[in-house]
């Protein structure tokens, strides 16, 4: 096997590269625990650094009032911290905007870990520095081995003590160095009992429980442990870069399956570190049953669950179906999983014999992948994900009414029929109703039918009678088969029910996006497809949608043309913004500038950046939810395409035009300079002829040779015209003012303009009374006729007839210009409208070619079709029609 | 007749321009007051009091079409805009601004001094305070005391508002009157959008009063401006 690596992989590592260069460089100084000298360090380096001439400041560094801490500060430009007013509680904050606009090549910000003060941009301090970074700033900040995410259990395990701010693996991961400040534990206590490491007051006695021998020995290890397995990472990646073969050859991927419970997030915890060693890709998927309502606290634990996943590099899917075992292997098959792992099962053995076992069921359906159950899920009272269906939804309390009234009915009935029937026959009768009840209503009215039922035979038809006493135990089975059957007949009742709905759900959603999708493909512009994907989403979420696009000068903007969903003022402008720039979801709702009214998804298709997609939901909490985030980025993925497949086509075009505008130049350049030189040098010539007469020129060459001057001097201009003309229409940039008017008007100018030129060649003019006002423009297509009439002129000898006729046919105009000359010659009916198109005849003939395509170029934007052909009986005849339509408020002219 | 030659005020920045006109003024009866920038120029117009304005539109320190529409605001000299902006909306907008009359560059001598003799003349009708009752072009009489319309012998019978425009355009004979003027003064201001009434009425005047409507003689159009009337 080859063992370089493959042109895809360098690709991928030169983008990496250069996505880094132009990103700030991140150092971590990082730590078991506080007090092991991370600031110190920190310092240390940025002191050095500044002796060789870099550009550093302080953003923020905590002293807590060290003075070995505060000596090193001395001489550094401190960032001022930023004031924010949070209920009237004025609150300190680090000011990472005002360094962006320092523009720093180093900053310090200690305490990455460190959850800002409410109404600041972004809820952690890492997302700050993450913007610095973006920014183009190298950050060198601090780290505790406890606030790591995936860590956090296993330290508050150690600890007991269970840490809140936490950040994501992968900013340890991705961070460009990271410096291990280690202390050994007994130096640490040494340090304490010195007063060296900060303790806050209030927080005294935990924190004192936390700094145990024990405690400190363990997050050593945590913290060695990490940097030696980013050490390995390091290595494996250089290995990787030099072409050297890696051990580690399998690509495996991890498919973690989750529940909407609290304690999931242990299993993804423990799923990422078994991810950490295998160094692997994985994803977190939940099955949501769509019949069953899940709690709202459980919908918030899962959320988070899922958030957490994604903050430790997951990937997280949602899907929908009813069997949660066969929907994740058929989503292991499609990604090509190597290994599930599931909390192991915590509920009661019953239950998985009377409904059947998921895990069963995934085990035995994997085939070759690999299950792995590990310990997650511990809350016994946790949902089973098998095919339930949500028991606390209340029936309605009609369902309870009917379903009593129908068991008192049969048990009158019965009572009315009992002489003629058995015993069996009447608990048959039960049966049947109850199982009607438990076909038709909810498991509650199913179970008060049930017992109501077995109440009623029991008392009014069991012997003794009318007594609740049972005389024949046997009795006490048919009541419990009673129960039974009609448990069960609801459950598969309810069962079929939730399919159903899935179905349903399912549909509706497809359903939505295919018509908007469909509705897409078959809308042009980018307005247009702003405005068809807005109205869909609104439709389907309920909620004001407004899609931003970049502008040229890459500011957000509503598309002209599109209505406006909601106000965006300044603020929300600026969340889009940042949208844009980063590529990721923030807004209301999540966890980056939550304050926004609006959330906002960027747009992204297989170019980069369309747009944003901003959604305004009355509760906030609405795309919380994992499914509508993902319905709704699906719609944002489609929105994407259909901009991206405008703006190609739109630059296509732009760049069509391009060519052609750049053909038409160099076509222009070598035309004109025959074209314009011929009458200069005619005007030059008669010109200094009579300038440099020594009284040899008689009176009437005198005359004749200015006259030629003049001529010539007219031709140019009209040259000049016609190549204006061109470029006008050339560019797109031919404006059509119509006005409803007789076609005698502008047909009456161009034969006054041409009079002298048509002295020579009579004109007939055939325009019918009936003839409606034609909607044109009355100097292109004045233009039209002159160009139309001056080819005549050009093509056909003195003397022969031009006649220009026109006719109602289909709801157009069509007008004729015919003339007796040559005609056209095969072939060039089409050609003669093109650009620089010359018959050989008329090399005698002066212009540069552009008159009749200058036609074509009027008459379509007019909406109308000009065209060439041979006239019966010699000559050749101009077409071109103008489609006509009734002026607006076309009664009668006031008088 | 021992005419005082007319003054013309020439506010042209082009020399080569300046040289052409100086020569074909002067060498047609007229004195010349030469000036290249738009505030000497509207200074000249209000000091030195010529008979009329040529004016050039693209000057070095403004648009003429500022310094037409500033002599409007305290005088009637007649205008004559010069320009090689060819653009149907440059001329109504000159024509707007107060300009009497609109050559596009190149111009021959001959066209000028028509234009500039059809706006000296409407000059001294105003000042003297009466138009002419009698008009006459061609074979073309207007009546305007008798209210009567003759093409050679032969009385031509218009409706009211076909008599309203042909004396509307008599009164600015020689002139160009824009669309929305004709439409103002005929059917009213608020008619000044329905342009196709002024067509639909035009084309009849044209049947009644031109030998060949398709080559009008006298009703002359000035594509996407409006309409003139020829004089002479």
């Amino acid at each position: 096997m080859d063992n370089r690596p493959s042109p895809e992989a360098l690709l991928q590592r030169l983008r990496e590269e250069e996505a880094r260069a132009a990103r700030g460089r991140l150092k971590i100084f990082f730590g078991a625990s506080p007090g092991v000298g991370k600031t110190y360090a920190m310092l240390e380096e940025a002191r050095a650094k500044r002796r060789e001439g870099v550009d550093v400041i302080v953003g923020v560094v905590e002293t807590h009032g060290r003075a070995e801490t505060t000596a090193l500060l001395d001489g550094f430009e401190v960032v001022p911290r930023k004031q924010i007013d949070y209920r009237g509680v004025a609150l300190e904050e680090f000011d990472a905007d005002a360094v962006i606009t320092r523009r720093p090549t180093l900053v310090l910000v200690d305490e990455l870990a460190h959850t800002n003060a409410p109404g600041s941009r972004h809820a952690k301090r890492w997302q700050d520095v993450e913007d610095l970074l973006a920014a183009g700033i190298s950050v060198y900040t601090t780290l505790n081995v406890q606030h790591l995410e995936s860590l956090n259990d296993i330290v508050a395990q150690i600890t007991g003590v269970h840490v809140r701010e936490t950040v994501p693996d992968s900013l340890l991961d991705e961070a460009d160095e990271v410096e291990l400040a280690d202390l050994s534990a007994d130096d640490l206590l040494k340090r304490m009992s010195e007063g060296k490491v900060y303790v806050p007051d209030q927080a005294a006695r935990a924190i004192q429980e936390f700094f145990r021998k024990g405690n400190l020995i363990a997050l050593r290890e945590l913290a060695l442990r990490q940097t030696a397995e980013r050490v390995d990472a390091q290595m494996r990646g250089y290995m990787r870069e030099h072409g050297i073969r890696e051990i580690w050859s399998a690509a495996d991927r991890i498919l973690v399956c989750i529940g909407p419970n609290p304690l999931g997030a242990r299993l993804i915890r423990a799923a990422k570190r078994m991810v950490g060693g295998l160094k692997c890709d994985w994803e977190v998927l939940f099955v949501e049953a769509p019949g069953l309502r899940i709690s709202a606290s459980d919908r918030a634990a899962l959320v988070e669950n899922l958030q957490l996943a994604q903050q430790l590099g997951a990937k997280t899917v949602t899907l929908s179906g009813l069997n949660a075992a066969e929907e994740v292997l058929a989503y292991a098959r499609a990604n090509n999983v190597t290994k599930i792992i599931v909390g192991k099962p915590t509920h009661p053995a019953w239950r998985d014999m009377l409904f059947g076992s998921m895990l069963d069921q995934l085990v035995r359906g994997s085939g070759d992948v690999d299950v792995y159950v590990m310990t997650g899920d511990v809350e016994p009272s946790v949902r089973a994900r098998g095919p339930r269906v949500d028991r606390g939804a209340w029936a309605p309390v009609g369902h309870y009414v009917w379903s009593t009234l129908a068991v008192v009915f049969c048990a009158a009935i019965n009572l009315a029929v009992f002489r003629f029937l058995t015993l069996t026959d009447v608990a048959m009768v039960f049966l049947l109703v109850v199982a009607v009840v438990g076909s038709r209503y909810e498991r509650g009215p199913t179970i008060v039918a049930s017992f109501l039922g077995i109440a009623l035979f029991d008392f009014f038809f069991v012997p003794p009678r009318f007594t609740f006493a049972v005389s024949d135990v046997s009795y006490i089975l048919t009541f419990g088969v009673m129960l039974v059957i009609a448990l069960l007949i609801s459950g598969l009742t309810l069962r079929i029910r939730a399919q159903a709905e899935t179905a349903r759900v399912r549909e509706r959603r497809t359903a939505a996006l295919y018509a908007m999708t469909r509705e897409l493909a078959a809308v042009r512009g980018e307005a247009e497809i702003v405005t068809t994907a807005s109205r869909h989403m609104r439709s389907t979420f309920g909620t004001p949608v407004q899609i931003l696009v970049p502008s040229d000068d890459r500011r957000l903007e509503v598309p002209v043309g599109t209505p406006l969903a909601y106000p965006i003022d300044d603020k929300e402008q600026s969340v889009a913004a940042w949208v844009a720039e980063r590529q990721h979801i923030a807004g209301a709702g999540t966890d980056t500038l939550p304050a926004a009214q609006g959330l906002y998804l960027p747009l992204v298709a297989a170019t980069g950046l369309v747009g944003v997609l901003g959604v305004r939901p009355s509760d906030p909490k609405q795309f919380q939810d994992p499914v509508a985030l993902q319905l709704l980025e699906t719609f944002a993925s489609q929105a994407a395409l259909a901009l991206e497949r405008a703006m190609l086509a739109d630059r296509a075009q732009r760049e069509a035009v391009a060519v052609e505008a750049e053909r038409l130049r160099t076509s222009l350049l070598s035309s004109l300079s025959h074209d314009m030189r011929t009458p200069l040098g005619a005007i030059t010539g008669a010109v200094s002829s009579v300038l440099e007469d020594k009284g040899t020129l008689s009176e009437a060459t005198r005359r004749d040779l200015l006259k030629t001057a003049l001529e010539e001097a007219q031709r140019m201009n009209r040259l000049i015209a016609n190549l204006l003309d061109m470029i006008r229409v050339e560019s797109g940039a031919l404006e059509v003012q119509k006005e409803w008017l007789p076609l005698e008007e502008p047909l009456g100018v161009a034969l006054i303009r041409l009079e002298d030129r048509l002295r020579e060649h009579p004109v007939s003019v055939q325009l019918p009374p009936e003839l409606p006002a034609v909607p044109l423009d009355e100097v292109l297509i004045e233009q039209v006729f002159i160009n139309l009439l001056e080819n005549a002129i050009k093509y056909t000898p003195a003397g022969t007839p031009i006649d220009v006729s026109a006719v109602m046919q289909d709801g157009t105009v069509r007008v004729d210009v015919a003339d007796r000359g040559p005609g056209l010659r095969p072939g060039d009916e089409g050609r003669i409208f093109d650009k620089f198109y010359r018959a050989p005849a008329s090399s005698a003939a002066s212009g540069v070619g552009l008159g009749l395509t200058i036609c074509r170029g009027i008459v379509t934007a007019h909406g109308g079709r000009i065209w060439a052909e041979n006239r019966p009986g010699g000559g050749a005849v101009f077409r071109f029609t103008l489609p006509v339509s009734p002026p607006p408020g076309a009664g009668e002219a006031p008088a | 007749m021992a005419e005082v030659a007319p003054v013309v005020l020439l506010v042209e920045d082009e020399p080569q321009m300046r040289r052409f006109l100086r020569a074909a003024l002067e060498g047609n009866g007229y004195r010349l007051i030469e000036s290249t920038t738009a505030r000497d120029g509207l200074a000249q117009a209000a000091g030195r009091n010529p008979d009329a304005i040529l004016l050039d539109l693209g000057l070095p320190d403004g648009d003429g079409i500022e310094v037409a529409r500033r002599i409007r605001e305290w005088g009637t000299t007649p205008i004559v805009v010069i320009s090689a902006r060819g653009k149907e909306q440059d001329k109504i907008a000159a024509l707007d601004a107060g300009a009497d009359d609109y050559l596009t560059k190149p111009f021959g001598v001959g066209e000028l001094l028509a234009r500039l003799r059809v706006a000296l003349r409407r000059a001294t009708r105003s000042a003297d305070g009466q138009a002419t009752p009698v008009f006459t072009v061609g074979d073309l009489t207007v009546d305007l005391v008798a209210r009567r319309v003759r093409l050679g012998d032969t009385e031509v019978h218009l409706t009211p508002t076909e008599y309203k425009l042909l004396t509307t355009l008599v009164r600015y004979a020689g002139r160009v009157v824009t669309h929305r003027q004709l439409l103002k003064e005929v059917w009213g201001p608020n008619a000044i959008e329905h342009t196709h009434y002024l067509r639909v009425y035009m084309t009849h005047l044209r049947h009644k009063v031109e030998h060949d409507a398709t080559r009008p003689r006298y009703l002359l159009t000035e594509p996407g401006v409006g309409y003139r009337l020829q004089t002479e």
